[in-house]
């Protein structure tokens, strides 16, 4: 693997997080957190108590406290799977593209701007193949 | 005997579901793509199936992660619509075929697919998105029964191509051994490129959807022999999803014919893809 392929991606693949197995055990108490937001009752128990919250779904701190600071990058690190993280950003009134511009370094419309430019083509990511 | 009479390969981005829902398709942003749509669902409001296999993903919906069937079946006479976080879409709940979904499921595990099997199952914009594709205006039901077949693309590994492409041909034969006489639709869904996380995400490539959509109809066996990193490079990581398109071709007769196809970029962060076939080989002019 090359120097600049970042934690939890399996390939040689830059800014490419792979959601494996392991990422899954990691990230599955803070994942059933988020699956948990679903429902309008354990929304409001969330907001009312959020670190007590995480705590009853046994997080790790370091994932706590990326829920509690909002550090969408952090909870990606940590094992979150987007699809799960993304019910934390719709309860916050968060779109897809405003992750997609934390992600990247843009701001919402910045992102949004670029993707009805055509998409985001050169990312830096390799291109053959 | 039960036939397949059609396939249609379709993103199932819940944005779309939502501009529909929220009457935005004539919205600048998103016209061109339900344009794109029309002659699909024209051709398809007059070739209605008696029954319908959607082949979709859940996205922490109707399943958690303590659980990931790789392959899994629907077997139920009924599947509510999932409440996504934000209540649930305002489409009609799903009506099952369960005799056909359990001579599908022992067809199947017969030819070596040990698929997972779903009772009860919340339904969420991976299937509801791509019966909107097809009609928009449902009523107060959709236009036939339908057996959900569900494929994890979320969790690595997901199944190789290949292997989708190997289920579909055993769906294929499955259905066709089925005594009703059936008419039977397809729906793969899911892709085109997209990635969600990363530095990459916004990621989009063209050049690869345009290979794809080709060879789904003419060389199937070409994109089944793509692996999971080559799909995800090219495709993104969400866009490996595209391999539950195989699921539907493999079902497929080995010539078909296409109806309609359209492309779009962005349904939100995503490359937005329909594909028609008639599961009929050309005919003469």
């Amino acid at each position: 693997m090359s120097t600049d392929t970042p934690a939890g991606s399996r390939f040689d693949l830059p800014g490419t997080p792979v959601f494996d197995g392991q990422t899954s055990r990691r990230g599955l108490r803070m994942n059933k957190m988020f699956m948990s937001l679903r429902s309008e009752a354990n929304r409001t128990r969330f907001l009312a108590d959020e670190a007590g919250y995480c705590r009853e779904f046994g997080l790790t701190p370091e994932q706590e406290r990326a829920v509690l600071d909002r550090d969408w990058q952090a909870m990606i690190d940590l094992g979150g799977s987007i699809f799960y993280v993304y019910k934390l950003a719709v309860m916050d009134g968060r779109s897809m593209q405003y992750l997609g511009g934390v992600f990247t370094g843009m701001t919402e419309e910045e992102f949004v701007a670029a993707m009805r430019a055509g998409g985001r083509r050169d990312t830096g990511g390799r291109r053959d193949g | 005997m039960a036939e397949v009479v059609w396939g249609l390969a379709t993103s199932h981005v819940p944005s779309i579901g939502a501009a529909m829902d929220r009457g935005k398709t004539e919205d600048p942003n998103w016209k061109a793509l339900f344009d794109g749509y029309a002659p699909a669902r024209a051709w398809l409001a007059e070739h209605r199936p008696d029954v319908a296999v959607v082949v979709y993903n859940d996205h922490a919906n109707g399943i958690d992660l303590d659980v990931v069937p790789t392959f899994a079946i629907g077997t139920a006479e009924h599947y509510p619509v999932a409440d996504e976080g934000f209540g649930r879409r305002p489409v009609p709940d799903v009506v099952g075929d369960a005799d056909l979904s359990l001579h599908l499921l022992e067809s199947l595990v017969d030819e070596g697919f040990d698929l997972t099997v779903f009772q009860e199952l919340d339904v969420d914009h991976g299937l509801t998105v791509p019966l909107s594709v097809w009609t928009p205006d449902p009523g107060e039901a959709w236009p036939c029964p339908v057996v959900p077949l569900l494929v994890n693309v979320i969790q690595y590994p997901q199944p190789t191509a290949a292997r989708c492409y190997a289920l579909g041909q055993a769906l294929g034969r499955a259905i066709r051994s089925y005594p009703e006489d059936q008419k039977v639709a397809l729906l793969g869904t899911g892709g085109m490129s997209h990635q969600l996380a990363g530095a990459r995400a916004g990621f989009i490539n063209p050049e690869f959807d345009a290979m794809w959509m080709e060879a789904i109809e003419t060389d199937p066996a070409r994109l089944a022999a793509l692996s999971r990193e080559e799909l995800i490079r090219q495709a993104g990581s969400e866009g490996i999803e595209l391999i539950m398109w195989l699921i539907m071709r493999g079902a497929m007769d080995e010539r078909i014919t296409k109806v309609h196809s359209s492309y779009f970029v962005p349904a939100s962060n995503t490359a937005a893809g329909i594909a028609l076939f008639d599961n009929r080989a050309p005919q003469p002019a």
